[in-house]
Protein backbone atom coordinates (compact mmCIF):
# COMPACT_ATOMS: atom_id res chain seq x y z
CA UNK A 1 0.00 0.00 0.00
CA UNK A 2 1.65 3.67 -1.03
CA UNK A 3 -0.15 6.96 0.16
CA UNK A 4 -0.22 9.38 -3.02
CA UNK A 5 0.24 13.49 -2.07
CA UNK A 6 0.18 15.41 -4.81
CA UNK A 7 0.71 18.82 -4.69
CA UNK A 8 -1.31 20.70 -8.30
CA UNK A 9 -2.36 24.42 -9.04
CA UNK A 10 -6.07 25.18 -7.75
CA UNK A 11 -6.81 25.44 -11.54
CA UNK A 12 -6.16 21.99 -12.62
CA UNK A 13 -8.01 20.70 -9.31
CA UNK A 14 -11.34 19.80 -12.18
CA UNK A 15 -9.23 18.30 -14.72
CA UNK A 16 -7.29 16.30 -12.48
CA UNK A 17 -10.82 15.05 -10.67
CA UNK A 18 -11.86 14.35 -13.93
CA UNK A 19 -9.34 12.27 -15.09
CA UNK A 20 -9.01 10.22 -11.71
CA UNK A 21 -12.35 9.65 -12.02
CA UNK A 22 -11.69 7.76 -15.88
CA UNK A 23 -9.18 5.94 -14.11
CA UNK A 24 -11.78 4.61 -11.60
CA UNK A 25 -9.37 6.30 -8.65
CA UNK A 26 -12.44 7.62 -6.69
CA UNK A 27 -11.37 7.70 -3.16
CA UNK A 28 -9.57 11.08 -2.65
CA UNK A 29 -9.12 13.48 -0.07
CA UNK A 30 -8.56 17.86 -1.25
CA UNK A 31 -7.19 20.35 0.83
CA UNK A 32 -6.43 23.77 0.39
CA UNK A 33 -2.84 24.93 1.17
CA UNK A 34 0.16 27.30 0.23
CA UNK A 35 3.68 26.80 -0.14
CA UNK A 36 6.00 27.58 -2.82
CA UNK A 37 8.59 26.13 -5.17
CA UNK A 38 9.90 27.75 -7.52
CA UNK A 39 6.96 29.51 -9.19
CA UNK A 40 5.79 33.39 -8.85
CA UNK A 41 2.85 34.34 -9.17
CA UNK A 42 1.01 37.62 -9.47
CA UNK A 43 -2.61 39.25 -8.46
CA UNK A 44 -4.02 42.39 -8.35
CA UNK A 45 -5.38 44.09 -5.84
CA UNK A 46 -6.45 48.19 -6.30
CA UNK A 47 -4.13 48.25 -8.99
CA UNK A 48 -1.31 46.74 -7.50
CA UNK A 49 0.58 43.82 -8.39
CA UNK A 50 1.24 41.77 -5.46
CA UNK A 51 3.23 38.60 -5.90
CA UNK A 52 2.42 36.51 -2.98
CA UNK A 53 5.04 34.69 -0.93
CA UNK A 54 3.09 32.02 -0.22
CA UNK A 55 1.57 30.34 -3.52
CA UNK A 56 -2.15 29.04 -3.49
CA UNK A 57 -2.49 25.05 -3.92
CA UNK A 58 -4.54 22.06 -3.93
CA UNK A 59 -3.46 18.94 -1.85
CA UNK A 60 -4.72 15.52 -3.30
CA UNK A 61 -4.30 12.48 -0.81
CA UNK A 62 -4.78 9.01 -2.20
CA UNK A 63 -4.02 5.64 -0.71
CA UNK A 64 -3.86 3.09 -3.21
CA UNK A 65 -2.91 -0.19 -3.21
CA UNK A 66 0.50 -1.26 -4.67
CA UNK A 67 -1.22 -2.42 -8.45
CA UNK A 68 -2.76 1.01 -8.70
CA UNK A 69 0.41 3.39 -8.21
CA UNK A 70 1.29 3.76 -11.55
CA UNK A 71 -2.09 4.29 -13.19
CA UNK A 72 -3.10 7.29 -10.67
CA UNK A 73 0.37 9.18 -11.03
CA UNK A 74 -0.14 8.66 -14.87
CA UNK A 75 -3.87 10.08 -14.48
CA UNK A 76 -1.89 13.00 -12.44
CA UNK A 77 0.96 13.62 -14.63
CA UNK A 78 -1.19 13.91 -17.61
CA UNK A 79 -4.16 16.29 -16.22
CA UNK A 80 -1.82 18.57 -13.90
CA UNK A 81 0.50 19.28 -16.29
CA UNK A 82 -0.14 22.78 -18.56
CA UNK A 83 0.90 24.46 -21.88
CA UNK A 84 1.25 21.13 -22.84
CA UNK A 85 4.91 19.73 -22.32
CA UNK A 86 4.84 21.56 -18.40
CA UNK A 87 5.41 24.47 -16.60
CA UNK A 88 6.91 26.01 -13.55
CA UNK A 89 4.53 25.11 -10.66
CA UNK A 90 2.71 22.59 -12.15
CA UNK A 91 3.64 20.56 -9.10
CA UNK A 92 4.84 17.33 -7.25
CA UNK A 93 3.78 13.66 -6.70
CA UNK A 94 5.07 12.22 -3.34
CA UNK A 95 4.73 8.13 -2.51
CA UNK A 96 5.20 7.30 0.73
CA UNK A 97 4.80 3.52 2.00
CA UNK A 98 1.76 3.24 3.82
CA UNK A 99 2.16 0.76 6.88
CA UNK A 100 -1.51 0.27 7.50
CA UNK A 101 -5.19 1.14 6.50
CA UNK A 102 -8.51 0.47 8.56
CA UNK A 103 -12.00 1.23 7.74
CA UNK A 104 -13.43 2.68 10.64
CA UNK A 105 -17.31 1.03 9.99
CA UNK A 106 -16.05 -2.41 10.04
CA UNK A 107 -12.18 -2.46 11.24
CA UNK A 108 -11.11 -4.09 8.19
CA UNK A 109 -7.35 -3.78 8.10
CA UNK A 110 -5.39 -3.87 5.51
CA UNK A 111 -5.80 -3.77 1.29
CA UNK A 112 -9.39 -4.54 1.42
CA UNK A 113 -9.94 -1.27 3.71
CA UNK A 114 -8.69 0.83 0.86
CA UNK B 1 -60.09 104.73 7.26
CA UNK B 2 -57.41 105.76 4.67
CA UNK B 3 -54.80 103.56 6.69
CA UNK B 4 -57.01 100.29 6.62
CA UNK B 5 -57.20 100.67 2.38
CA UNK B 6 -53.59 101.33 2.44
CA UNK B 7 -53.13 97.79 4.29
CA UNK B 8 -55.65 95.79 2.15
CA UNK B 9 -54.03 97.30 -1.21
CA UNK B 10 -50.44 96.30 0.40
CA UNK B 11 -52.24 92.72 1.61
CA UNK B 12 -53.80 92.51 -2.43
CA UNK B 13 -50.55 93.19 -3.61
CA UNK B 14 -48.45 90.66 -1.58
CA UNK B 15 -51.25 87.76 -2.45
CA UNK B 16 -50.85 88.64 -5.78
CA UNK B 17 -47.34 88.53 -5.88
CA UNK B 18 -47.80 85.43 -3.84
CA UNK B 19 -50.08 83.57 -6.28
CA UNK B 20 -47.93 84.56 -9.41
CA UNK B 21 -44.70 83.25 -7.40
CA UNK B 22 -46.62 80.22 -7.63
CA UNK B 23 -48.13 80.10 -10.67
CA UNK B 24 -46.61 82.48 -13.10
CA UNK B 25 -43.02 80.73 -13.63
CA UNK B 26 -45.02 77.54 -13.75
CA UNK B 27 -43.21 75.80 -10.97
CA UNK B 28 -44.58 73.45 -9.23
CA UNK B 29 -44.49 73.81 -5.68
CA UNK B 30 -42.19 71.21 -3.89
CA UNK B 31 -44.29 68.41 -1.68
CA UNK B 32 -41.49 67.70 0.84
CA UNK B 33 -43.48 64.58 1.85
CA UNK B 34 -43.72 62.81 -0.73
CA UNK B 35 -40.26 63.93 -2.52
CA UNK B 36 -38.62 62.65 0.75
CA UNK B 37 -39.91 59.59 0.39
CA UNK B 38 -39.21 59.45 -3.05
CA UNK B 39 -35.39 60.05 -2.00
CA UNK B 40 -36.09 57.08 0.48
CA UNK B 41 -37.29 54.56 -1.90
CA UNK B 42 -34.70 55.61 -4.60
CA UNK B 43 -32.03 54.80 -1.90
CA UNK B 44 -34.22 51.37 -0.75
CA UNK B 45 -34.01 50.22 -4.72
CA UNK B 46 -30.41 50.85 -5.04
CA UNK B 47 -29.38 48.62 -2.08
CA UNK B 48 -31.15 45.88 -3.55
CA UNK B 49 -28.76 45.80 -6.17
CA UNK B 50 -25.81 44.86 -3.54
CA UNK B 51 -28.62 42.88 -1.96
CA UNK B 52 -28.76 40.54 -5.66
CA UNK B 53 -25.10 40.52 -5.74
CA UNK B 54 -24.99 38.81 -1.98
CA UNK B 55 -27.95 36.34 -3.19
CA UNK B 56 -26.23 35.63 -6.35
CA UNK B 57 -22.86 35.75 -5.29
CA UNK B 58 -23.45 32.95 -2.42
CA UNK B 59 -24.71 30.69 -4.89
CA UNK B 60 -22.10 29.96 -7.07
CA UNK B 61 -18.81 27.93 -6.01
CA UNK B 62 -15.94 30.00 -4.65
CA UNK B 63 -14.04 30.56 -7.63
CA UNK B 64 -16.43 32.98 -9.38
CA UNK B 65 -17.88 34.49 -6.15
CA UNK B 66 -16.06 37.87 -7.13
CA UNK B 67 -17.34 37.58 -10.57
CA UNK B 68 -20.65 36.81 -9.88
CA UNK B 69 -20.99 39.78 -7.51
CA UNK B 70 -19.20 42.03 -10.26
CA UNK B 71 -22.38 41.38 -12.66
CA UNK B 72 -24.02 43.55 -10.21
CA UNK B 73 -21.92 46.07 -9.16
CA UNK B 74 -20.96 46.70 -12.96
CA UNK B 75 -24.38 47.20 -13.82
CA UNK B 76 -24.32 50.42 -11.29
CA UNK B 77 -21.63 51.76 -13.03
CA UNK B 78 -22.56 51.22 -16.74
CA UNK B 79 -26.22 51.80 -16.75
CA UNK B 80 -26.17 54.58 -14.47
CA UNK B 81 -23.97 56.47 -17.09
CA UNK B 82 -26.07 55.66 -19.68
CA UNK B 83 -29.17 56.46 -17.70
CA UNK B 84 -28.32 60.06 -17.49
CA UNK B 85 -27.00 60.32 -21.30
CA UNK B 86 -29.84 58.60 -23.22
CA UNK B 87 -31.88 55.76 -21.08
CA UNK B 88 -34.00 58.19 -19.17
CA UNK B 89 -34.84 60.13 -22.51
CA UNK B 90 -35.52 56.82 -24.42
CA UNK B 91 -37.95 55.99 -21.83
CA UNK B 92 -39.84 59.04 -20.87
CA UNK B 93 -39.26 61.08 -23.69
CA UNK B 94 -42.12 61.52 -26.28
CA UNK B 95 -42.81 58.92 -29.02
CA UNK B 96 -40.50 58.92 -31.65
CA UNK B 97 -40.32 56.14 -34.60
CA UNK B 98 -43.65 55.29 -34.13
CA UNK B 99 -43.51 54.91 -30.54
CA UNK B 100 -40.63 52.38 -30.42
CA UNK B 101 -38.87 54.53 -27.82
CA UNK B 102 -39.46 57.67 -26.53
CA UNK B 103 -36.80 60.86 -26.68
CA UNK B 104 -37.21 64.81 -25.15
CA UNK B 105 -33.70 66.43 -25.74
CA UNK B 106 -33.94 67.95 -22.47
CA UNK B 107 -33.18 64.59 -21.01
CA UNK B 108 -30.15 64.02 -23.14
CA UNK B 109 -27.60 63.85 -20.26
CA UNK B 110 -30.56 65.08 -18.07
CA UNK B 111 -29.11 68.80 -19.01
CA UNK B 112 -33.01 70.46 -19.00
CA UNK B 113 -34.43 69.45 -15.77
CA UNK B 114 -32.09 71.36 -13.20
CA UNK B 115 -35.22 73.08 -12.03
CA UNK B 116 -38.07 70.51 -12.97
CA UNK B 117 -40.52 69.32 -10.76
CA UNK B 118 -43.03 67.35 -11.47
CA UNK B 119 -46.60 67.42 -10.84
CA UNK B 120 -46.64 65.08 -8.01
CA UNK B 121 -44.43 67.61 -6.51
CA UNK B 122 -41.28 65.74 -6.94
CA UNK B 123 -38.35 67.23 -8.06
CA UNK B 124 -37.63 65.78 -11.67
CA UNK B 125 -34.08 64.55 -10.88
CA UNK B 126 -35.58 62.52 -8.19
CA UNK B 127 -37.84 60.39 -10.68
CA UNK B 128 -35.31 59.86 -12.98
CA UNK B 129 -33.02 58.56 -10.25
CA UNK B 130 -35.46 56.44 -9.49
CA UNK B 131 -36.08 55.00 -12.33
CA UNK B 132 -32.71 54.78 -12.92
CA UNK B 133 -32.20 51.44 -10.32
CA UNK B 134 -34.61 50.05 -11.96
CA UNK B 135 -32.82 50.04 -14.96
CA UNK B 136 -29.94 49.13 -13.21
CA UNK B 137 -31.42 46.05 -11.22
CA UNK B 138 -33.33 44.71 -14.59
CA UNK B 139 -29.89 43.52 -16.45
CA UNK B 140 -28.49 42.25 -13.69
CA UNK B 141 -31.14 40.10 -12.81
CA UNK B 142 -30.04 37.83 -16.16
CA UNK B 143 -26.80 37.29 -15.21
CA UNK B 144 -28.13 35.09 -12.57
CA UNK B 145 -29.44 32.64 -15.36
CA UNK B 146 -25.72 32.83 -17.13
CA UNK B 147 -23.75 32.43 -13.76
CA UNK B 148 -20.22 31.42 -14.05
CA UNK B 149 -19.48 30.75 -17.70
CA UNK B 150 -19.06 34.26 -19.35
CA UNK B 151 -16.60 36.46 -20.54
CA UNK B 152 -16.47 39.63 -18.01
CA UNK B 153 -16.04 42.21 -21.06
CA UNK B 154 -18.81 40.55 -23.20
CA UNK B 155 -21.00 40.62 -20.29
CA UNK B 156 -20.55 44.54 -19.60
CA UNK B 157 -21.23 45.04 -23.91
CA UNK B 158 -24.42 42.69 -23.10
CA UNK B 159 -25.88 44.67 -20.51
CA UNK B 160 -25.42 48.41 -22.16
CA UNK B 161 -26.43 46.82 -25.05
CA UNK B 162 -29.49 45.12 -23.83
CA UNK B 163 -30.53 48.37 -22.05
CA UNK B 164 -30.87 50.54 -24.80
CA UNK B 165 -32.42 47.99 -27.12
CA UNK B 166 -34.56 45.96 -24.79
CA UNK B 167 -35.06 47.70 -21.51
CA UNK B 168 -35.48 51.40 -22.77
CA UNK B 169 -38.22 50.53 -25.20
CA UNK B 170 -39.95 48.23 -23.22
CA UNK B 171 -39.89 50.94 -20.00
CA UNK B 172 -41.36 53.56 -22.50
CA UNK B 173 -44.28 51.22 -23.70
CA UNK B 174 -45.54 50.17 -20.19
CA UNK B 175 -44.76 53.35 -18.24
CA UNK B 176 -44.47 56.74 -20.17
CA UNK B 177 -47.82 58.99 -20.59
CA UNK B 178 -47.62 57.67 -24.68
CA UNK B 179 -46.56 54.20 -24.21
CA UNK B 180 -49.08 52.07 -26.12
CA UNK B 181 -49.33 49.52 -23.37
CA UNK B 182 -49.86 52.08 -21.03
CA UNK B 183 -52.90 53.18 -22.90
CA UNK B 184 -54.56 49.73 -23.80
CA UNK B 185 -57.65 49.24 -22.61
CA UNK B 186 -60.08 52.12 -20.64
CA UNK B 187 -56.52 52.30 -17.66
CA UNK B 188 -54.03 50.38 -19.75
CA UNK B 189 -51.92 47.27 -18.84
CA UNK B 190 -51.53 46.93 -15.12
CA UNK B 191 -47.94 46.96 -14.26
CA UNK B 192 -47.47 49.02 -10.74
CA UNK B 193 -43.40 48.26 -10.32
CA UNK B 194 -42.42 46.15 -13.34
CA UNK B 195 -43.40 42.78 -13.47
CA UNK B 196 -42.99 42.83 -17.35
CA UNK B 197 -40.91 45.69 -17.78
CA UNK B 198 -38.55 44.14 -14.80
CA UNK B 199 -39.25 41.11 -14.24
CA UNK B 200 -40.28 38.92 -17.05
CA UNK B 201 -37.89 41.22 -19.72
CA UNK B 202 -35.14 39.89 -17.35
CA UNK B 203 -36.50 36.22 -16.78
CA UNK B 204 -37.31 35.56 -20.98
CA UNK B 205 -34.05 37.31 -21.41
CA UNK B 206 -31.98 34.84 -18.58
CA UNK B 207 -33.72 31.64 -20.29
CA UNK B 208 -32.70 32.74 -24.01
CA UNK B 209 -29.35 33.52 -22.79
CA UNK B 210 -29.21 30.17 -21.00
CA UNK B 211 -30.18 28.03 -23.93
CA UNK B 212 -27.66 30.03 -26.57
CA UNK B 213 -24.78 30.21 -24.19
CA UNK B 214 -25.39 26.00 -23.26
CA UNK B 215 -24.38 24.59 -19.78
CA UNK B 216 -21.79 25.25 -17.48
CA UNK B 217 -18.98 22.50 -17.62
CA UNK B 218 -19.58 19.41 -15.71
CA UNK B 219 -23.39 20.52 -15.33
CA UNK B 220 -25.76 18.50 -14.76
CA UNK B 221 -23.18 15.44 -13.60
CA UNK B 222 -21.22 17.32 -11.78
CA UNK B 223 -22.32 18.88 -8.11
CA UNK B 224 -22.24 22.63 -8.10
CA UNK B 225 -23.43 23.82 -4.65
CA UNK B 226 -23.44 26.99 -3.59
CA UNK B 227 -20.14 28.90 -1.80
CA UNK B 228 -21.93 30.48 1.13
CA UNK B 229 -25.73 30.20 1.85
CA UNK B 230 -25.54 32.97 4.34
CA UNK B 231 -24.47 35.72 2.21
CA UNK B 232 -27.35 34.25 -0.04
CA UNK B 233 -29.68 34.80 2.99
CA UNK B 234 -28.63 38.01 3.99
CA UNK B 235 -28.87 39.12 0.20
CA UNK B 236 -32.62 38.21 0.04
CA UNK B 237 -33.08 40.04 3.15
CA UNK B 238 -32.06 43.25 1.94
CA UNK B 239 -33.66 42.49 -0.90
CA UNK B 240 -36.81 42.30 0.86
CA UNK B 241 -36.37 45.55 2.33
CA UNK B 242 -35.08 47.56 -0.57
CA UNK B 243 -38.32 45.78 -2.32
CA UNK B 244 -40.49 48.49 0.02
CA UNK B 245 -38.93 51.05 -2.04
CA UNK B 246 -39.31 49.10 -5.73
CA UNK B 247 -42.79 48.70 -4.98
CA UNK B 248 -44.35 51.28 -2.55
CA UNK B 249 -42.39 53.46 -3.75
CA UNK B 250 -43.58 53.17 -7.60
CA UNK B 251 -46.86 54.89 -6.60
CA UNK B 252 -45.05 58.54 -6.78
CA UNK B 253 -46.41 59.24 -3.58
CA UNK B 254 -46.69 59.58 -0.26
CA UNK B 255 -50.27 58.46 0.84
CA UNK B 256 -52.28 56.08 0.85
CA UNK B 257 -52.04 54.52 -2.55
CA UNK B 258 -48.11 54.12 -0.69
CA UNK B 259 -49.59 52.07 2.12
CA UNK B 260 -51.29 50.00 -0.29
CA UNK B 261 -48.28 48.93 -2.18
CA UNK B 262 -46.78 48.21 0.90
CA UNK B 263 -48.75 46.21 3.03
CA UNK B 264 -49.14 43.90 -0.16
CA UNK B 265 -45.66 43.50 -0.90
CA UNK B 266 -45.23 42.36 2.88
CA UNK B 267 -48.09 40.23 2.86
CA UNK B 268 -47.25 38.68 -0.57
CA UNK B 269 -43.55 38.14 0.87
CA UNK B 270 -44.58 36.19 3.54
CA UNK B 271 -46.93 33.91 2.17
CA UNK B 272 -44.36 33.33 -0.70
CA UNK B 273 -41.91 32.24 1.86
CA UNK B 274 -43.78 30.19 3.95
CA UNK B 275 -45.55 28.00 0.94
CA UNK B 276 -42.43 27.37 -0.44
CA UNK B 277 -40.81 25.66 2.58
CA UNK B 278 -44.22 24.14 2.99
CA UNK B 279 -44.15 22.62 -0.30
CA UNK B 280 -40.67 21.64 -0.11
CA UNK B 281 -41.14 19.90 3.43
CA UNK B 282 -43.81 17.85 1.60
CA UNK B 283 -41.78 16.86 -1.83
CA UNK B 284 -38.30 16.91 -0.07
CA UNK B 285 -38.73 16.57 3.34
CA UNK B 286 -37.14 19.04 4.41
CA UNK B 287 -37.60 23.18 4.68
CA UNK B 288 -34.47 24.81 3.47
CA UNK B 289 -33.12 28.30 4.10
CA UNK B 290 -32.51 28.67 0.42
CA UNK B 291 -36.36 27.56 -0.04
CA UNK B 292 -37.50 30.54 1.97
CA UNK B 293 -35.40 33.13 0.26
CA UNK B 294 -36.26 31.72 -3.00
CA UNK B 295 -40.09 31.97 -1.88
CA UNK B 296 -39.85 35.17 -0.53
CA UNK B 297 -38.37 36.67 -4.35
CA UNK B 298 -41.33 34.57 -5.97
CA UNK B 299 -43.86 36.42 -3.71
CA UNK B 300 -42.21 39.62 -4.50
CA UNK B 301 -41.92 39.23 -7.74
CA UNK B 302 -45.73 38.35 -8.03
CA UNK B 303 -46.60 40.91 -6.29
CA UNK B 304 -44.49 43.84 -8.15
CA UNK B 305 -46.90 44.65 -10.81
CA UNK B 306 -49.64 43.74 -8.52
CA UNK B 307 -49.03 46.00 -5.67
CA UNK B 308 -51.03 49.09 -6.71
CA UNK B 309 -54.26 47.48 -7.85
CA UNK B 310 -54.31 44.39 -5.20
CA UNK B 311 -55.69 44.39 -1.59
CA UNK B 312 -53.89 42.01 1.06
CA UNK B 313 -55.94 38.67 0.53
CA UNK B 314 -55.65 39.16 -3.14
CA UNK B 315 -51.37 39.56 -2.34
CA UNK B 316 -51.71 36.28 -0.40
CA UNK B 317 -52.73 34.22 -2.84
CA UNK B 318 -50.49 35.89 -5.51
CA UNK B 319 -47.79 34.79 -2.94
CA UNK B 320 -49.20 31.33 -2.30
CA UNK B 321 -49.50 30.63 -6.30
CA UNK B 322 -46.26 32.40 -7.09
CA UNK B 323 -44.50 29.87 -5.61
CA UNK B 324 -46.11 27.12 -6.59
CA UNK B 325 -45.95 27.68 -10.17
CA UNK B 326 -41.92 28.50 -9.49
CA UNK B 327 -40.85 25.85 -7.23
CA UNK B 328 -42.28 23.26 -10.54
CA UNK B 329 -40.42 25.39 -12.86
CA UNK B 330 -37.58 24.57 -11.80
CA UNK B 331 -38.22 21.02 -11.29
CA UNK B 332 -39.32 21.15 -14.67
CA UNK B 333 -35.94 22.81 -15.55
CA UNK B 334 -34.13 19.73 -13.40
CA UNK B 335 -35.90 17.16 -15.73
CA UNK B 336 -34.95 19.15 -18.91
CA UNK B 337 -31.63 19.86 -18.16
CA UNK B 338 -30.83 23.00 -19.63
CA UNK B 339 -28.46 25.59 -17.03
CA UNK B 340 -30.29 28.28 -15.82
CA UNK B 341 -27.73 28.48 -13.00
CA UNK B 342 -29.35 30.99 -10.48
CA UNK B 343 -33.12 30.41 -11.70
CA UNK B 344 -33.36 33.53 -13.22
CA UNK B 345 -35.91 32.16 -15.63
CA UNK B 346 -37.68 29.92 -12.80
CA UNK B 347 -38.20 32.93 -10.45
CA UNK B 348 -38.39 35.85 -12.38
CA UNK B 349 -39.87 34.89 -15.83
CA UNK B 350 -42.57 32.98 -14.06
CA UNK B 351 -43.24 35.06 -10.89
CA UNK B 352 -43.88 37.79 -13.43
CA UNK B 353 -45.93 36.38 -15.41
CA UNK B 354 -47.95 34.51 -12.94
CA UNK B 355 -48.55 38.46 -11.15
CA UNK B 356 -49.12 39.96 -14.32
CA UNK B 357 -51.39 37.66 -15.40
CA UNK B 358 -53.14 36.42 -12.11
CA UNK B 359 -53.32 40.28 -10.59
CA UNK B 360 -56.92 40.56 -12.24
CA UNK B 361 -58.67 38.61 -10.16
CA UNK B 362 -57.91 40.20 -7.32
CA UNK B 363 -58.29 44.19 -8.69
CA UNK B 364 -59.96 46.30 -6.21
CA UNK B 365 -63.20 47.33 -6.77
CA UNK B 366 -62.69 51.08 -6.67
CA UNK B 367 -60.58 50.10 -9.62
CA UNK B 368 -63.10 48.16 -11.81
CA UNK B 369 -65.38 51.03 -11.00
CA UNK B 370 -62.73 53.50 -12.93
CA UNK B 371 -62.14 51.07 -15.86
CA UNK B 372 -65.74 50.73 -15.87
CA UNK B 373 -66.31 54.47 -16.43
CA UNK B 374 -63.72 54.89 -18.39
CA UNK B 375 -64.95 52.04 -20.82
CA UNK B 376 -66.61 52.90 -24.47
CA UNK B 377 -69.55 50.81 -23.08
CA UNK B 378 -69.54 51.55 -19.18
CA UNK B 379 -68.75 48.05 -18.14
CA UNK B 380 -65.53 46.30 -17.62
CA UNK B 381 -64.76 42.92 -16.29
CA UNK B 382 -61.67 41.00 -14.84
CA UNK B 383 -61.83 38.96 -18.02
CA UNK B 384 -61.59 42.39 -19.74
CA UNK B 385 -58.64 42.87 -17.86
CA UNK B 386 -57.00 39.65 -18.08
CA UNK B 387 -57.39 40.01 -21.47
CA UNK B 388 -55.82 43.11 -21.64
CA UNK B 389 -52.72 41.60 -19.23
CA UNK B 390 -52.38 38.85 -21.68
CA UNK B 391 -51.44 40.87 -24.43
CA UNK B 392 -49.03 42.73 -22.57
CA UNK B 393 -47.46 39.66 -21.43
CA UNK B 394 -47.19 38.44 -24.45
CA UNK B 395 -45.67 41.60 -26.20
CA UNK B 396 -43.34 41.65 -23.25
CA UNK B 397 -42.11 38.14 -23.67
CA UNK B 398 -41.52 38.35 -27.97
CA UNK B 399 -39.99 41.14 -27.75
CA UNK B 400 -37.38 40.44 -25.49
CA UNK B 401 -36.89 37.03 -26.77
CA UNK B 402 -36.25 38.01 -30.05
CA UNK B 403 -34.16 41.08 -29.36
CA UNK B 404 -32.11 39.14 -26.83
CA UNK B 405 -31.60 36.46 -29.37
CA UNK B 406 -30.56 39.33 -31.70
CA UNK B 407 -28.09 41.08 -29.34
CA UNK B 408 -25.95 38.11 -28.31
CA UNK B 409 -25.95 36.11 -31.62
CA UNK B 410 -24.47 39.15 -33.05
CA UNK B 411 -22.45 39.95 -29.84
CA UNK B 412 -20.96 36.52 -30.27
CA UNK B 413 -19.31 37.28 -33.27
CA UNK B 414 -17.45 40.52 -32.09
CA UNK B 415 -16.50 39.31 -28.59
CA UNK B 416 -16.65 35.54 -27.57
CA UNK B 417 -19.64 35.52 -24.76
CA UNK B 418 -19.16 32.64 -23.48
CA UNK B 419 -15.92 31.95 -21.32
CA UNK B 420 -12.96 29.21 -22.38
CA UNK B 421 -12.95 26.12 -21.08
CA UNK B 422 -9.62 26.82 -19.24
CA UNK B 423 -11.01 30.48 -17.80
CA UNK B 424 -14.12 28.38 -16.85
CA UNK B 425 -12.50 25.81 -14.64
CA UNK B 426 -10.07 28.26 -13.37
CA UNK B 427 -12.92 30.67 -12.17
CA UNK B 428 -14.30 34.20 -13.41
CA UNK B 429 -12.38 35.45 -10.11
CA UNK B 430 -8.94 34.44 -11.51
CA UNK B 431 -9.68 34.96 -15.02
CA UNK B 432 -11.30 38.15 -15.58
CA UNK B 433 -10.42 40.19 -11.87
CA UNK B 434 -6.98 38.33 -10.86
CA UNK B 435 -8.59 38.31 -7.27
CA UNK B 436 -9.52 35.56 -4.82
CA UNK B 437 -12.59 36.20 -3.17
CA UNK B 438 -12.09 34.03 -0.36
CA UNK B 439 -8.66 33.36 1.89
CA UNK B 440 -7.85 29.52 2.39
CA UNK B 441 -11.19 28.00 2.49
CA UNK B 442 -11.65 24.67 1.60
CA UNK B 443 -12.36 24.53 -2.27
CA UNK B 444 -15.96 23.48 -3.51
Amino acid sequence: MKLITAIIREVQLDRVREALIAAEITRITVSRVSGHGQQRIEEMYRGQRIVPDLIPKIRIEIAVNDGFVDITVDAILKSARTNGSGSVGDGKIFITPLEECIRIRTGERGGTAI
Amino acid sequence: MKIIWKRSLLLSIMLFLCVTGLYASDDTPIDTGVTAWMLTSTALVLLMIPGLAMFYGGLVRSKNVLGTIMHSYVAMGIISILWVVVGYSMSFGSNVLGGFFGWNKDYFFLKGIDTNVLEAGVPEYVFSMFQGKFAIITPALIAGAFAERVTFKAYCIFIALWSLLVYNPLCHWVWAADGFLFNLGPKGAIDFAGGTVVHISAGISGLVAALYLGSRRGYPYQVIRPNNLVITMLGAGLLWVGWFGFNAGSSISSGLSTAQALTATQVAAAAGALSWIIIESFHQGKATALGFASGILAGLVAVTPAAGVVQPYGALILGIVASMLCYTAIQVKNRLGYDDSLDAFGIHGIGGIVGALFLSFFIRPSWMKEAAAASSDGTWTIWNQLGIQAIAVIIAIGFTAVMTFIIIFLLNKVVKFKASEDDEMAGLDRSYHGERGYGMLNPS
